[in-house]
């Protein structure tokens, strides 16, 4: 329907817009790089055509998940892997979700809290998202927020999830590698096997190692994911076999050790199922913003008369909503299904 | 993009301990459905503005018990404006008293929220006042 159209007033001004905070961003201006990151976050016509342009120069960065259940530490080890970083002499952007309120899509961002050393020294940027109802223990905006600070030379991107439960694995489709920070005596070995976030992990840290079990928790999380069987079958994925560390995120102790596992991790990555990682953040990403966008037209149909016939016919049992969501599809997309399955 | 909420840094400066009230502010926003970036206590004046700065927030609002606000307060509006924020709406609250607010609103201040503000006043106040955003 609109495959080629020429720039509206409005598109042409964002484009300009975007191009202006874009130059100025890379340029290392930290309030543009901040004002791009709003307008990803907003998803507005600006954001689309920023990243347009950031997208090609972008995928450098080293991005890394920290995920894990409430309280286990993890904005504490962000700030600890900053402090590591920056004795390296790497620049680390972090992004940080906290959870929006379902009720009045409010949030309290409390993340910095714990990163607040670094005030003066241009290579740290801090960002705080809200999830915005978004489920998966992210933020919608937040793949893409990581591209704009890898499009700004950032080094590593962290990218700590709100506290999560057992199943909010949208960090992995994200991050290169994922680390789930766990604290001491949060379960047994049958919390260990269960399906969902520790699937995820390629790292497992169980972080306040000063607290009594925390040896053995990580003995625990050893035992039955780092040594589960490595046999792969054909057409079976094969199980992640993840480390297991213990730090003091807030003292620093073993974190040198985790930011080597990281970078072990990530050069295995890059040098074999690398490929596999990026496809599948590819992938992801694409449904993403194919589903916003059929949603966005599915919403501007909300409105038009063929819309409410079929409302009518559905509410008086004459048509079937499946029947109703498919010719509302056919019209959205403008083609025929079949034909555009090939049949 | 105006259903998207205000993003407001509620910031402590100054070496007073007490954030009983900011974290209160804080809690009352989100039911007003707005995103508060809570920073903690004892920030410095570049602190509170590297974070309104990284945050890209809408409004500063500063909480000081300790007195020190006629010192604290003008440094963070004119380092605000030294790093091109002019556009931030600037708040402040706590044990202020009335006859520093004059001095405060010329230095950058849009209000000075003494005890017994309510919440609603609050929130009320910013969106009326927070910067029209693109």
């Amino acid at each position: 329907m609109t495959e080629t159209h020429a720039p509206t007033v409005d598109e042409t001004a964002a484009a300009e817009r975007a191009g202006s905070l874009c130059d100025a961003a890379l340029a290392g201006d930290r309030r543009a790089l901040a004002r791009l990151l709003t307008a990803v976050e907003n998803r507005t016509p600006v954001a689309e055509a920023a990243l347009r342009r950031l997208y090609p120069i972008a995928g450098h960065a080293q991005l890394i998940g920290i995920t894990g259940p409430p309280g286990a530490g993890k904005s504490t080890l962000v700030a600890a892997l900053i402090a590591e970083l920056r004795r390296a002499g790497r620049p680390v952007a972090v992004v940080a979700v906290d959870p929006s309120s379902p009720i009045t899509g409010g949030a309290v961002l409390g993340d910095r809290v714990r990163m607040q050393s670094y005030a003066t020294d241009d290579g740290v940027f801090i960002r705080s998202m809200a999830s915005r109802g978004h489920s998966g223990g992210l933020s919608a905006a937040t793949a893409a927020a990581a591209a704009v600070f890898d499009a700004a030379g950032f080094d590593v991107v962290l990218i700590e999830t709100v506290g999560t439960g057992q199943s909010e694995v949208e960090v992995a489709a994200t991050a290169d590698t994922t680390v789930v920070v766990e604290a001491p005596e949060m379960g047994d070995e049958i919390q260990a096997i269960k399906a969902g976030l520790l699937e995820v992990a390629d790292i497992i840290v169980v972080n306040k190692g000063d607290r009594p079990g925390a040896h053995r928790t990580a003995g625990q999380l050893h035992a039955m994911l780092a040594d589960a069987p490595r046999e792969s079958r054909p057409g079976r994925p094969v199980p992640k076999h993840p480390e297991v560390l213990v730090t003091i995120a807030a003292t620093g102790e073993g974190v040198p050790e985790l930011l080597v596992a990281l970078d072990r991790h990530r050069s295995a990555v890059v040098g074999t199922e690398g490929n596999a990682t990026r496809m599948a953040r590819a992938e992801a990403q694409i449904w993403t913003a194919l589903s916003d966008r059929l949603h966005e037209r599915a919403r501007s149909f909300e409105a038009a008369p063929i819309a409410a016939a079929l409302l009518s016919s559905v509410a008086a049992h004459e048509l079937d909503p499946y029947a109703a969501a498919d010719r509302l599809l056919d019209l959205m997309v403008g083609t025929n299904r079949d034909d555009a399955a090939g049949k | 993009m105006t259903d998207r909420p205000l993003k407001v840094l509620i910031a402590k400066p100054g070496l007073d301990g007490h954030d009983r009230g900011a974290k209160v502010l804080a809690r009352g926003l989100r039911d007003e459905g707005f995103e508060v970036v809570y920073t903690g206590l004892r920030q410095t004046p570049e602190m509170i503005v590297t974070a309104a700065l990284q945050e890209d927030v809408d409004v500063v609002g500063l909480s000081i018990l300790s007195g020190a606000h006629m010192t604290l307060v003008p440094r963070i509006c004119s380092l605000l404006r030294e790093r091109g924020m002019e556009d931030v709406l600037v708040t402040a609250g706590g044990i202020i008293p009335d006859d520093d607010v004059p001095a405060l609103k010329e230095s950058g201040v849009a209000a000075v929220f003494g005890p017994g503000t309510t919440i609603a006043q609050v929130a009320d106040f910013l969106r009326a006042n927070a910067r029209p955003r693109d």
